[in-house]
Formats: structure tokens, C-alpha cells, sequence
């Protein structure tokens, strides 16, 4: 997409003056030059030009996941569209109001940006289709079943007539929209199901790609904030005499009482005169926080007498008591942050008649829906565009605070816009962070080495009551439990086991939660599978053959679990010094595993050798973006592992930077083999699923390596010589 | 007042000598490619070749530079992308989001031309930039790819001149 922001003009008008019943809005769309122009849409997502343009409409967002290549594949092949013509746009979430809703979810979250609308987006595209064809009958006179299509080319072959879809697209439009859709089955695909090159490959490889922080307006200035580092503190005074004298300088605010913006001609220059104001914070009661007492919180959770249950069955207690033998341990996972490459940012511009929004966002209805009570218009008079992103992971979907700022800071000079950037130590300070449990799990086994009992004893943040107290389920949050609930589509607990229990004691610390790539699955699949490595070493069992046992009934998480057996050689022997270790879990509807080679040397340093994934995703879109997408989630999962740990002292995250929240740099990375296995029938994600089973299976290598079970991690703070 | 030779052009620019090179680029000259990710050295995507060497532009003020020195930005490296790690990179569909990208194709086209042949040592040594994506993996091939197709391009261009 060029800039992809490109909307209809007319329908923007059209569609904002219905919502307003006839206002008409003379607000300048800078945005909106390069419009659709006049072209008629066939429907909703597909307009085709007079030169057999296809605009693919996009609601989701891409954020690098492909989305934006993945939904335009289904468009395209239900359309019968010539690929070399597709090209996508974003339309507004003001738009999507004023038409009712009509793309449905604009969130990019969860891994649903193909599975949670590839229905209607397939539909859309077979609907277009349909109706390009009924021109063409028309025109000719002839009956619709008589004709083909193919590469956005409608043949008549009786006749050897031929009509190209821009010829039609007028006539189409003005169509009704057919009732009965039917798309095709994904084993006659041709677009789809292909390892496709991605649509927006080349604008990333000439700094030509306009992201959220290259927007520009005429006359725009430039803002930099500091927010208070303390949750909840406040702005107490302000000398700004030195800030508001420096170049550039135009205006020194207080925003919501808890932040510091400079606003400036360049943001370099906003920066600098922010550091230069002297701020003095009223801290509040959050000052003394600190990983330690964050910590005692958690801990006191692990017996606590209240806890939400999330899945039981039979009774663990019997279980214990008639056990031949007992296993427990406790784990703990910390506070992470996204570290997106593009800092947080958004630009707004401010009058009494309109709010425009130019930010970067997994969630552009979201990112409106904060827009309107910071800008005290209505939500017709406010819209969001939609920029290119450096990277979400969940931070653009879990809060658009970023875009309140812009909004705010923007109300205080009318008519100018404004750009607020945070820097990268405001960005690392004020996440919403991978939220920071404990785990205490006690296992039952008889005297066969059977688990005859489990108890996992979740203790620790909730993200809903962190985010949206109103989702909680009479207060318990369903998605602490992901991965663990006993059946559903989401995700799925994967063993047999006759008593069992998952339950969780909320403890919510001061520090804002956040979604951050795998959500609750990265802590509960490391908490889970690295204890059943536990109780199969305890049994005295091959983890491999021990799972085995108690999969006959998850027939899909075994099949997986059997690829990356099968593809690492797993019971063949290894290099001298490598070992193995092996993972499965169901997130976000998909099945994965993973088998990590590992080595550790006599000083305790860690070689990750050689990963293989598998993950069954019900259907592959684009084979070869699931492949980058497995490879990231490793990327992503064992930076954590490795490195990822926001800690607190004084009430303050104490990282800032990439230089003390360290992530994996080309050297850390090991080779990536995946094995994307769809077993049809179902549509799972690929986006997130994989980066589940990365942590717990090189933690499970590394025991097999060191005989060390390492349940704090990051691992740069442990020793991992041998025991 | 600053003047620096940025892709073959020199720009007087009118800015605080402290200013990082970066900001010089993005708010001064105007070139969006070049990109801000933390200020500090740390993660490369600010990265820029100044007389063939990446540098990260972020933590280098105005002042160090002179217009002696020829700078060269992303928008800078090929006219049409045709270099050969850009054609790599999009022949192997390298970027993800893409934001680190510019530095990561910066740091990888100075690392064949000092390395020809780059072995895996020598790509873990020079690409330390930071990708959030984890294209990791797609980089690394990407450079060995460009480092072959540039390598029978030199010897083509070689073949056609005798």
C-alpha cells in the first residue's frame, strides 16, 4: 500500500454527513488527495478500477504479520482477481461507524486478523465476483451460468466474448448484492494456500514507507512528554523559565495532571527543552513498590484460601493422598516489555468542528473510541487514519494513551497539528507489560508413574482487571487460564489427567498490564510443560513417551507433538554435548510444538542449536509468511527467555532502554525449522501460537543438558553451569 | 550551522551543533527513512553509512561531521532498489514491519563490501541491529545471497568489460 490511508473521499463525506444528519465537513483530509476518486465499489471490500485496479479493503491492520498480503490471497481467489493488480486500502474507523459496522472488528489482536474475518472477507470477494459476472450477462444477454472467470477476465466461451473486471466494475456496482454466496473449498485454492511474495515488501527497502512517526503535515509541530514515572503519581509544579526561552520552543502544558509536553518546531528540539524543564512529581502511594514486595504479593497468592477456578475435575486432594508419589515446584514469570521498534506516537489535529488522528494502531476503533472524550467532540465530528506501524506485538492494542496525549496536546493549539512522539525511555517507563505471575504446581503420580493428580496454582495479574474491569466474569479474568481451560476453540489443556485443578488468586500490582505477543499462554505454557518434564523425570519416563500417554484423547496436539518428534530425531543420538528438549500447547486455536537442541558449556554459557516447530493452524494462507511468523515468535519468546525482565525499584520500572532491557540480536538466533502441518477443517492463527512452546522447550533442553530446572527466568540472571 | 554531504549532496542546514545526525536527517533534511529507535547506539536502526562504515547516526552530533565525509542514508543506497541486498531482501521477503529494516539493510550492504564472502562469524560480528519481527534468520540469508548475486554480477561486469 502507498500510503495506504487513502480513502474514499466521497464516501467519507457521504458517510459522515449521514451520521450527522446533513452537516457538512469542510475539514481538509490531507490524506485524502490521492483518493479512490470516483470508482464505485463493488461492495465493502472490493473496488476495481476502469484499468482492472482491484482495492482490496483492509480492516485489520499489518503490523508485519502479513495480514494485509493473507486477506488480500482470499479476496483475490474467491474473485478469480489477477494478483499482479491487487492493491489494499485502509478504510477509517469513521467510516466503518457511519456505515454501520460494515468490515466488522477493525482489532488486529489474538492472532485473528485472517481466522476472525476470513468468512466475510472470502464472501466479499465471491460476492464481487458474482456480480462482475451478472454485468457481463447483462451486457451480452446471455445467462451468467454460460460464463468463467480467471485472472479478472469474465469469458463467454460459446461466443469467445471476453470482458476484463474494470469493464464491468461500473455496471457491477450498481447491482444488488447477491444473497447466496458460496465460497470455494480451500483445496481448490490457487492464490490462496500459495507462498505468495508479500504486497509491501519494496516501500521497506528504500526508506520510501511512511510510518506513524515519518507523518507529516504542513505546519506541524512537534511534541516531546514525560509522564510521571510513578503509577498513579502526579504533576506537583513545573519551572519551565529555561524550556520556553530554547529555540523552537512553542509551548510548555501540564496534560491530564500527570504528564510534562513540550510542543516545539522539531521534536529534537521539543526533547531538549523537556529535559530542561524541571518537573517535581507528587509520587503517591505506589512509591515504595518494588520486585521484592511485588514478589511477597505473588507468593502470599500460592496458598491463598480464595482463588477463581479456570478448569477442574475429580479431586486433586484424594489424588495427593493417595499418590505414590508427590512433585511440586514453584515458577515465576516476570514483567515484559514490547519494545516495539517505533516508539509510541500519533499526530492529531484539533478544531471545534473536526479531530483528525494519524497514528499507528492494532485497533483504529479503539484508537477513536479514545480520540472522542480527549477531543469533547462527538464521534462523528473525530476519525483516526490509519499509519503504517513499527511493530504492535499488543502494545497498539492494549491502550491508545499515546493517542490521548496527541489529542490533548493538539486541543491546546487549535487548527495546528501536533505530533507527539515519547521517546524510548518514556516508551520502556509507561508499557502495558506481559503481566508478572507465579505458579505453584503439585503433581500426583502412582506407582507406575502415572499422573493420577495436578494442581496448578496460578497467583498473580490479571490483564482484563488492569485494562477492562468491566470484561471480568464476576471477577475472575477467563484469560489467565489460556492454554488451561478444558475445552473450546481457543485453546485447550492437552493431557488426560483424572483430577486436576487450575485455579487463580488474582494479585494486581500498581503496574499497568498489557496484551504482549502470546499473552497468558507464553508464562502458563512454560509453568505446564516444563512441569511435566518434571513429573516425567520424576517417573523416571522419557518426556517424549510420557506425554504420549496422556494424549490419546487430544489427538491434534499429538499429531504436532509427533511432527517435532519425528522431523528432530528425537531418541536419536545428538552431537556430543546437545540436548533435547520438547513442548506442545493449543493457543489462539492452533496446535504447536517444539523440539530445542541445546548446549551448555563448563562456564554456563547457552547455544541454542537448532529449533523445530510445528504448528497446525487448521488452514495456510501463505506458507511462507507462516514460516517468518514461526521464526519470529522464536525470536521474540526466547529474547524474553533469555534477557526480558522489567523490574522495580522506587515505584519505577527500572529499564529504559534497549541497553538495559536487552533483546536477541542476530547472534542469539538460532535456525528455524517449521513445519506448518493444517489438518483442515478449522481456522487457527499463526501470528502468535508458536512463540508458546519456544521457552519451555529449551528450558526443558537445558535441564536435559545441565540437570538444572530453572524456574525464574530471565536466564541472564541464572547460573546455568551444571548441577 | 552545519554542512554535511548526504547522498552525494551537501545540505547547509541551520541547526543546534549538538543535534544527533539522525535528527539533522529526519527534521532538518527531511529524509524519513533513516529511523529513531533509542537514542543511544543501542538497537541500529538509525543506521547510516558514513564513507562506507555504519554508524548509528542517533548519538553522533552535527559537529563531529564534515562535509568531507559522504553520508549515505537508505533513500540513498540505490536509485531503483536495485543494490544487491535490497534485491535479496526482497527477492527472500526479509522485512516484517519494517522498521528496522533501513539500518538493517544499511549495516548489511556496508558488511559485503568490507566482507565479500561473509561467513556466519562475520555476519553475527557486524549485524548486531535489533529486529523485533525476528527476520533474523531472513537477514542472514539475505546477505549470503546478495554477497553470491553481487559476486556474479562483479564477475559478468567484469566478463562484458574484457
Amino acid at each position: 500500500m502507498t500510503i495506504a490511508q487513502k480513502l474514499s473521499r466521497r464516501g467519507f463525506l457521504a458517510g459522515a454527513t449521514a451520521a450527522t444528519g446533513g452537516l457538512s465537513i469542510g475539514f481538509h483530509i490531507p490524506t485524502a488527495e490521492a483518493a479512490v476518486g470516483d470508482t464505485p465499489e463493488i461492495n465493502a471490500w472490493v473496488v476495481v478500477k476502469p484499468d482492472n485496479t482491484i482495492v482490496v479493503r483492509v480492516a485489520r491492520v499489518e503490523m508485519g504479520q502479513g495480514t494485509l498480503t493473507g486477506l488480500s490471497q482470499l479476496v483475490a481467489e474467491e474473485l478469480d482477481a489477477d494478483w499482479s493488480k491487487i492493491t489494499t486500502e485502509y478504510p477509517t474507523p469513521g467510516q466503518n461507524v457511519a456505515r454501520k459496522r460494515i468490515w466488522g472488528d477493525f482489532q488486529t489482536a489474538g492472532s485473528r486478523g485472517i481466522r476472525g474475518s476470513e468468512d466475510y472477507v472470502r464472501k466479499g470477494g465471491a460476492a464481487a465476483r458474482m456480480m462482475l459476472m451478472q454485468a457481463a450477462a447483462n451486457q451480452w444477454k446471455v445467462p451468467v451460468s454460460e460464463l468463467t472467470t480467471s485472472k479478472s477476465v469474465i469469458t463467454h466461451k460459446a461466443s469467445g466474448r471476453t470482458l476484463r473486471y474494470g469493464q464491468v466494475a461500473a455496471a457491477a456496482a450498481k447491482l444488488e448484492a447477491p444473497k447466496d454466496v458460496k465460497i470455494k473449498d480451500p483445496k481448490d485454492w490457487t492464490i490462496a494456500g500459495k507462498p505468495l511474495p508479500r504486497l509491501d515488501t519494496k516501500a521497506k527497502l528504500d526508506g520510501s514507507q511512511i510510518y506513524s512517526i515519518d507523518f507529516k503535515m504542513p505546519g506541524m509541530l512537534n511534541a516531546a512528554i514525560k509522564e510521571t514515572p510513578v503509577p498513579g503519581g502526579k504533576v506537583k509544579s513545573i519551572d519551565a523559565a529555561k524550556a520556553e526561552k530554547m529555540r523552537g520552543v512553542k509551548k510548555v502544558l501540564v496534560i491530564d495532571g500527570n504528564a510534562v509536553v513540550v510542543v516545539a518546531d522539531t521534536w529534537y528540539r521539543a526533547k531538549t527543552a523537556l529535559d530542561a524543564v524541571n518537573i517535581v512529581w507528587n509520587e503517591g502511594a505506589n512509591a515504595t513498590v518494588s520486585t521484592a514486595s511485588i514478589k511477597a504479593m505473588l507468593s502470599e497468592g500460592l496458598d491463598a484460601k480464595q482463588a477463581f477456578v479456570g478448569n477442574k475435575k475429580g479431586d486433586v486432594d484424594t489424588a495427593f493422598a493417595g499418590a505414590a508419589k508427590k512433585v511440586e515446584a514453584v515458577y515465576r514469570y516476570p514483567y515484559q516489555s514490547h519494545m516495539t521498534m517505533e516508539p509510541m506516537n500519533a499526530t492529531a489535529q484539533w478544531t471545534p468542528e473536526k479531530c483528525m488522528v494519524w497514528t499507528s494502531t492494532q485497533n483504529a476503533e479503539a484508537a477513536l473510541a479514545t480520540a472522542v472524550p480527549a477531543s469533547g467532540l462527538p464521534i462523528e465530528k473525530c476519525d483516526v487514519i490509519r499509519m503504517n506501524l513499527g511493530g504492535g506485538f499488543g502494545r497498539r492494542s492494549s491502550s491508545h494513551d499515546y493517542v490521548r496525549h496527541a489529542v490533548l496536546v493538539a486541543k491546546e493549539m487549535p487548527g495546528t497539528p501536533v505530533k507527539v512522539i515519547w521517546s524510548r525511555e518514556q516508551d520502556v517507563t509507561h508499557g502495558t507489560y506481559h503481566p508478572t505471575t507465579m505458579c505453584k504446581l503439585t503433581g500426583a503420580l502412582d506407582d507406575k508413574g502415572n499422573v493420577i493428580g495436578l494442581h496448578m496454582r496460578i497467583s498473580g495479574q490479571s490483564i482484563l482487571a488492569g485494562l477492562r474491569p468491566e470484561a471480568l466474569v464476576e471477577g475472575r479474568d477467563p484469560g489467565t487460564f489460556q492454554g488451561l481451560n478444558a475445552q473450546g476453540p481457543e485453546g485447550q489443556f492437552g493431557y488426560e489427567i483424572p483430577n486436576l485443578l487450575v485455579d487463580h488468586a488474582m494479585r494486581n500490582p500498581p503496574f499497568r498490564p498489557g496484551f504482549w505477543r502470546g499473552v497468558n499462554n507464553n508464562q502458563n505454557a512454560i509453568y505446564l510443560e516444563c512441569f511435566i518434564d518434571e513429573m516425567a523425570h520424576a517417573a523416571g519416563q522419557d518426556p517424549l513417551e510420557f506425554r504420549r500417554k496422556m494424549m490419546k484423547n487430544y489427538p491434534k496436539h499429538l499429531a504436532v507433538l509427533n511432527t517435532v518428534a519425528e522431523k528432530s530425531g528425537w531418541g536419536k543420538p545428538t552431537a556430543p554435548g546437545v540436548f533435547r528438549g520438547i513442548s506442545q500447547h493449543m493457543g489462539y486455536g492452533s496446535y504447536v510444538a517444539a523440539v530445542a537442541e541445546v548446549s551448555v558449556s563448563d562456564k554456563g554459557a547457552l547455544k541454542i542449536h537448532r529449533i523445530v516447530a510445528a504448528t497446525d493452524p487448521g488452514h495456510v494462507v501463505n506458507p511462507q509468511q507462516v514460516a517468518a511468523q514461526i521464526e519470529g515468535s522464536f525470536a521474540y519468546g526466547l529474547s524474553a527467555l533469555l534477557y526480558g525482565e522489567m523490574t522495580v525499584k522506587n515505584g519505577r520500572m527500572e529499564q529504559e532502554n534497549f541497553d538495559t532491557y536487552e533483546v536477541m540480536k542476530m547472534a542469539d538466533m538460532p535456525p528455524v525449522e517449521s513445519y506448518p502441518v493444517p489438518s483442515g477443517g478449522f481456522w487457527g492463527g499463526v501470528g502468535e501460537p508458536t512463540i508458546f512452546v519456544a521457552a519451555p522447550a529449551v528450558l526443558n533442553a537445558i535441564f536435559a543438558a545441565t540437570g538444572k530446572r530453572l524456574r525464574d527466568v530471565p536466564l541472564k540472571n541464572l547460573d546455568l553451569r551444571k548441577a | 550551522m552545519a554542512r554535511l554531504n548526504i547522498n552525494g549532496k551537501i545540505h547547509t542546514i541551520d541547526v543546534e551543533p549538538d543535534t544527533p545526525l539522525l535528527w539533522a536527517i529526519r527534521e532538518q533534511i527531511g529524509l524519513t527513512g533513516t529511523k529513531y529507535g533509542c537514542g543511544v547506539a543501542a538497537c541500529g536502526a538509525c543506521t547510516v553509512n558514513v564513507d562506507g562504515v555504519p554508524t548509528r547516526s542517533c548519538s553522533l552530533p552535527v559537529s563531529s561531521f564534515t562535509e568531507k565525509q559522504k553520508i549515505v542514508t537508505i533513500e540513498g543506497l540505490s536509485k531503483t532498489v536495485t543494490h544487491p541486498i535490497q534485491q535479496a531482501w526482497l527477492e527472500l521477503d526479509v522485512p516484517q514491519c519494517g522498521y528496522c529494516q533501513s539500518g538493517q539493510i544499511m549495516a548489511a550492504a556496508a558488511l559485503i563490501a568490507k566482507h565479500p564472502e561473509p561467513t556466519d562469524a562475520q555476519i553475527n560480528e557486524e549485524m548486531t541491529n535489533i529486529c523485533r519481527c525476528g527476520t533474523y534468520n531472513r537477514i542472514r540469508a539475505g546477505v549470503k545471497l546478495a554477497a553470491k548475486n553481487a559476486k556474479a554480477g562483479n564477475k559478468t561486469n567484469k566478463a562484458q568489460r574484457a
